[in-house]
């Protein structure tokens, strides 16, 4: 009957692959003797223009360091599928240092690798590093959001309406964080101007993130930024709209010539080949490497020709407190937009504190809710 | 291309509440709705004639690229439309090349081109990711109003159009051409046609190319004007969902614009709901149209007969 | 016509299998050797890392079989109902439900303590369920409401991960993962370990089980048996007397249960949580490893590792050749589409009545 032959077929055109590659192949590992080989990883495609592509210009930073070979990985999940691709780095590629970039891998995956391998180095962008993990485990982390409040101060300046737009993908710490520092940065300025925000569920999702923006701009808002994976899309449907810009992750100048006003950027390529050099070096790298403006771990793009003087002037005179003594954007009273007070008056939440890292509201000027 | 000019209009202080949400989903159910309406379209043809393709999502996104490609290489965005249609020609033609074979399943053809369409147009897209491509014009129907908002809502993309005039010529043509009814009888029993000289093989393969045509077009439209750039996550399985909308329609082309319009709205109500303050819930909303088909699926089968409309050949009807 | 001498008969045996399979094979080979030669890279390099990747030490062995184990499943969940001539392609849904339920039930046992082995059977039992409860639904439909599976089981799936979304970033989510939502996750000790001597969790074991007991049921039981006439001809059957209606709902709740017990695993053995993540395409995979695998439950086993192994020598090719991911997914598209081809071309014996002819 014929049924007993589909069996044979599946199992012989299997078996016959796996042994060919059996016999005739020996396993090689590009392992060139002396040279660093650094592993990164990344949860989407690198050409995004924006997240991935952050990193992957770091990675291209290092790349151009001597004696370092770097190995690159893109579009990697949140499962299974990054701890052994971190496995293939370290066994096949012979990497003693690895960035896998996104948040999502830590817990359990990179936990999980580093235990098996005490030998490599795990940093992950996402400050969740704390006391009692492995030694080799790291973190880092930018505040990205000193520039988001310079973004809010500079488009003050030029809104007519008084009312901002913020398309976010979930309301996550991080992401609020933003928000709500773009949203004091403006306020600083002025403070009848709200901002809009309108989550679209996810890190990736054009057509919602499409819809959102033109949603924001039915609703009267005349300045735009963002907190997805790839701002390309809500950059491009503001400018259509004829809305300001604010950027996010990388300078999305180009896409917004009439419109793109500074933006909050990752500085990776300026951090990642400084902790190649520690790591050579044998230096103790630390837990937790954070840092804003004044480390150098973020940057503002370059003011475009629409932003006016006074704005510059007022964005660059807070710059300087923030690469000085610094300045504290979290600074009580704040209240968030249901009225209740979050931060008592004389508090001050500098950069570092803890509490940042948990925080689940939207201060008062915020239009939108987290849940 | 043209573009509302929001500095030169008065400035609308006052937003207009409530009434921001219909008027968000109308505009969004216009733009939303262009890629659902040309697949379905499309699909709705292959379907009558007996074949299900379940392959469009890939196709869809191989449009995309490609009709972004070449608007990017030649500066004219309908050269660009163009160019995916006759993408989407290709992939029909393989589509229905294969299951042409026998003893080959149309639904597994179906996935397997569809990660292939998808595989293949992610290769070739790499280097268009960065780069700008002029986009498609759009009608400003809505200049009647003061109101910036509307103006936004009613501006009509060129494609919509195209499709809102094709819609009518479809319908009539599937009733009344003899191509619409050689098409119809391959569909409704194959014996019948071969009895009158028809080749159902040959039928299926030109309604699958016209399908894939359809769906090429329908994806230039999201990289050439809505969200009007390429990336790997332009498309949310509007391909697959596609095939939903051919049965909820019933495989009418007039319904078919409809649901479109509904799916499409439906797309667009989860931003302007947030955008008027209710948050919650938005996957939910986002599965609503999925949830609505299933009911109406469920309502208006029953054992005996077989969904009303459907044609009698295509392999999941009967 | 006069019998083929026994020799000539035996050989035919054994080609006609293989010529389909081979022909396919070696079609996948040239085009895609074509394909990146046309990208610049050599061909005969790209199938050596493959082959490495994939099967060329230990590692590779392991991470190919770690990557067929949940097609495994999720593969049945097309192949069992297809014996009943039902195409069912909502292995995604019944995964992702299956890990959410899992989850549910497996946090109360694990807060009062329960040892390990009760929790996984509650999480097993709820992954199961939920899984089965999802996909019987378009089985029920399909005989009752007389509703296409393949059209009700797809929009089943798309419900079942917006819900799970849903659930996972509200009433479930656990306040202390902040920037990554998920479940409360399930304590350590309380993890699935690994098979003993290989680094690959007990969820193969529980696979490849799952399929010999598939093809157990669908070839050695009269059950089986039966739900293969009525796959053959539903209407015989229903003369006959079989109970079609409760069969449809057996069949296709146990092919659910299958990908539910794949989304526990990949809840309590991966993740240890649940969360966005667990939607993560196995249900997809799972379909074309079933239409490949011709819907046999065993045939899914050299299937799954055969996919497992592609996706596993993915990381090389990007690596050392530095092509982009989506080479792999090119790949993976011609394979499917040759081999589905080749099943629709004449076998071996055919080829050589025609050529005699």
């Amino acid at each position: 009957m014929t049924q007993d032959y589909r069996l044979s077929r599946r199992a012989v055109l299997a078996g016959l692959s796996a042994g060919a590659a059996f016999s005739a192949l020996p396993l090689s590992s590009a392992r060139a003797a002396g040279a660093l080989t650094v592993g990164f990883i990344y949860v989407g495609p690198k050409d995004d223009y924006g997240y991935n592509q952050s990193h992957a210009a770091g990675a291209t930073a290092v790349k151009a360091m001597s004696g370092v070979k770097v190995v690159e990985e893109e579009r990697v999940p949140e499962t299974i599928d990054v701890e052994k691709t971190m496995e293939s780095m370290i066994n096949l590629d012979g990497a003693t240092l690895l960035f896998p970039t996104s948040f999502g891998y830590f817990d359990p995956h990179i936990l999980k690798e580093a235990k098996k391998y005490p030998n490599v180095t795990f940093m992950h962008c996402g400050g969740l590093w704390h006391e009692g993990l492995p030694t080799n485990v790291h973190s880092y982390f930018g505040y990205i959001d000193e520039a988001e409040f310079l973004s809010g101060i500079v488009a003050a300046y030029v809104t007519k309406t008084k009312k901002f737009g913020f398309v976010a993908a979930k309301p996550i710490p991080q992401v609020l964080r933003n928000i709500n520092a773009f949203t004091l940065g403006a306020r600083s300025v002025d403070p009848t101007i709200t901002v809009q925000v309108i989550f679209t569920g996810d890190w990736s999702m054009p057509v919602k993130e499409a819809e959102a923006t033109n949603s924001l701009a039915d609703q009267g808002v005349d300045v735009v930024t963002c907190h997805v994976d790839s701002p390309k899309v809500v950059i491009e449907t503001a400018e259509k709209r004829g809305l300001f810009t604010c950027g996010y992750h990388a300078s999305q100048a180009a896409l917004a010539p009439k419109g793109y006003l500074t933006g909050a950027e990752w500085n990776w390529e300026a951090l990642y080949p400084s902790l190649v050099t520690d790591f050579e070096a044998g230096k103790t790298i630390p837990g937790l490497i954070r840092g804003g403006l004044k480390a150098g771990i973020v940057k503002t793009s370059p003011y475009t020709a629409l932003v006016p003087d006074a704005a510059k002037a007022k964005a660059d005179g807070v710059k300087a407190q923030f690469m000085g003594a610094g300045y504290v954007i979290f600074a009580g009273p704040i209240k968030d937009n249901k009225g209740a007070t979050v931060i008592d008056a004389g508090v001050m939440r500098g950069q570092t504190d803890i509490e940042l890292e948990k925080m689940s509201y939207l201060v008062e000027g915020v239009i939108g809710s987290t849940s | 291309m043209e573009r509302v000019e929001s500095e030169d209009e008065p400035v609308n202080d006052a937003s207009l509440g409530l009434w921001t949400v219909p008027i968000a989903v109308l505009g969004g159910a216009i733009r939303v709705s262009t890629p659902f309406l040309f697949v379905s379209l499309g699909e709705l043809v292959t379907e009558k004639s007996g074949r299900i393709n379940l392959g469009l999502e890939g196709t869809l996104i191989m449009g995309a690229m490609s009709g972004f490609g070449v608007a990017y290489l030649t500066g004219s965005p309908w050269l660009g439309v163009l160019a995916a249609g006759l993408v989407g020609v290709m992939f029909g033609a393989l589509h229905a090349a294969i299951c042409s074979l026998p003893r080959v399943n149309d639904i597994a053809v179906g996935i397997a081109l569809m990660i292939f369409g998808i595989g293949l147009a992610f290769y070739l897209g790499k280097p268009l990711v960065q780069p700008k491509a002029p986009t498609l014009p759009a009608l400003p129907l809505g200049f009647w109003s003061d109101i910036p908002q509307v103006r936004a809502a009613l501006e009509v993309n060129a494609l919509f159009i195209v499709g809102l005039v094709f819609t009518p010529i479809l319908s009539w043509a599937l009733a009344n051409t003899r191509w619409g009814l050689i098409v119809r009888m391959v569909g409704d029993s194959s014996e019948a046609a071969r009895a009158l000289g028809y080749s159902p093989l040959w039928v299926r393969l030109y309604a699958t190319c016209f399908g894939g045509f359809m769906a090429g077009v329908g994806g230039s439209f999201l990289s050439l004007y809505y969200p009007g750039s390429w990336s790997e996550g332009l498309s949310s399985g509007q391909g697959i969902t596609a095939v939903a909308l051919v049965i909820f329609a019933r495989w009418n082309p007039l319904a078919c614009f409809g649901a479109s319009l509904l799916f499409g709205g439906a797309g667009a109500l989860g931003p302007a709901l947030q955008a008027v303050g209710v948050t919650s819930g938005t996957y939910l909303l986002n599965a609503a149209p999925y949830f609505l088909t299933l009911l109406i699926l469920v309502f208006s089968s029953s054992s005996r007969r077989r969904v009303a409309g459907a044609p009698g050949e295509l392999s999941v009807t009967k | 016509m006069d019998a083929e001498p026994p020799r000539r008969a035996a050989l035919a045996r054994i080609l006609d299998p293989l010529a389909a399979p081979v022909a396919a094979g070696v079609a996948t080979i040239v085009i895609f050797g074509l394909f990146v030669s046309l990208a610049g890279r050599n061909p005969l390099e790209v199938y050596r890392l493959m082959a490495v990747g994939a099967f060329g030490s230990w590692f590779s062995w392991q991470n190919t079989l770690l990557r067929a184990s949940p097609l495994l499943l999720t593969g049945l969940c097309t192949a069992l109902p297809a014996q009943m001539g039902l195409v069912i392609i909502g292995g995604e849904g019944a995964f992702v439900i299956g890990g959410l339920a899992a989850i549910a039930a497996g946090l109360p046992f694990a807060d009062a303590g329960a040892p390990a082995f009760v929790v996984w059977i509650a999480m097993g039992i709820a992954g199961m369920a939920a899984g089965g409860a999802l996909i019987a639904t378009a089985g029920a439909l399909r005989h009752w409401r007389g509703v296409n599976e393949t059209i009700s089981s797809l929009l089943l799936s798309s419900i079942a991960i917006a819900v799970m979304n849903q659930i996972v970033e509200g009433p479930m989510r656990d306040p202390a993962s902040l920037n990554k939502p998920s479940t409360r996750p399930l304590p350590d000790a309380d993890l699935i370990g690994n098979l003993p001597g290989m680094d690959v969790h007990w969820g193969l074991a529980l696979g490849l089980i799952a399929c010999v007991l598939a093809w157990l049921l669908m070839r050695r039981t009269t059950f089986g048996f039966a739900a293969r006439i009525v796959g053959g001809n539903s209407r015989a059957a229903r003369m006959a007397g079989l109970p079609v209606g409760m069969m449809m709902v057996i069949v296709t709740g146990l092919g659910g249960a299958a990908a539910g017990l794949g989304g526990m695993i990949e809840v309590a053995a991966v993740q240890g949580d649940a969360n966005a993540n667990i939607a993560a395409g196995y249900g997809l995979s799972g379909i074309l490893v079933a239409f490949l695998a011709r819907q046999h439950p065993l045939a899914i086993i050299p299937v799954a590792v055969l996919l497992g192994g592609i996706s596993a020598s993915d990381g090389l090719l990007q690596r050392r050749l530095d092509l982009p991911d989506a080479a792999v997914l090119v790949l993976q598209g011609i394979l499917f589409v040759a081999l589905l081809a080749g099943e629709g071309l004449p076998s071996w014996s055919e080829w050589k009545a025609r050529m005699s002819r």
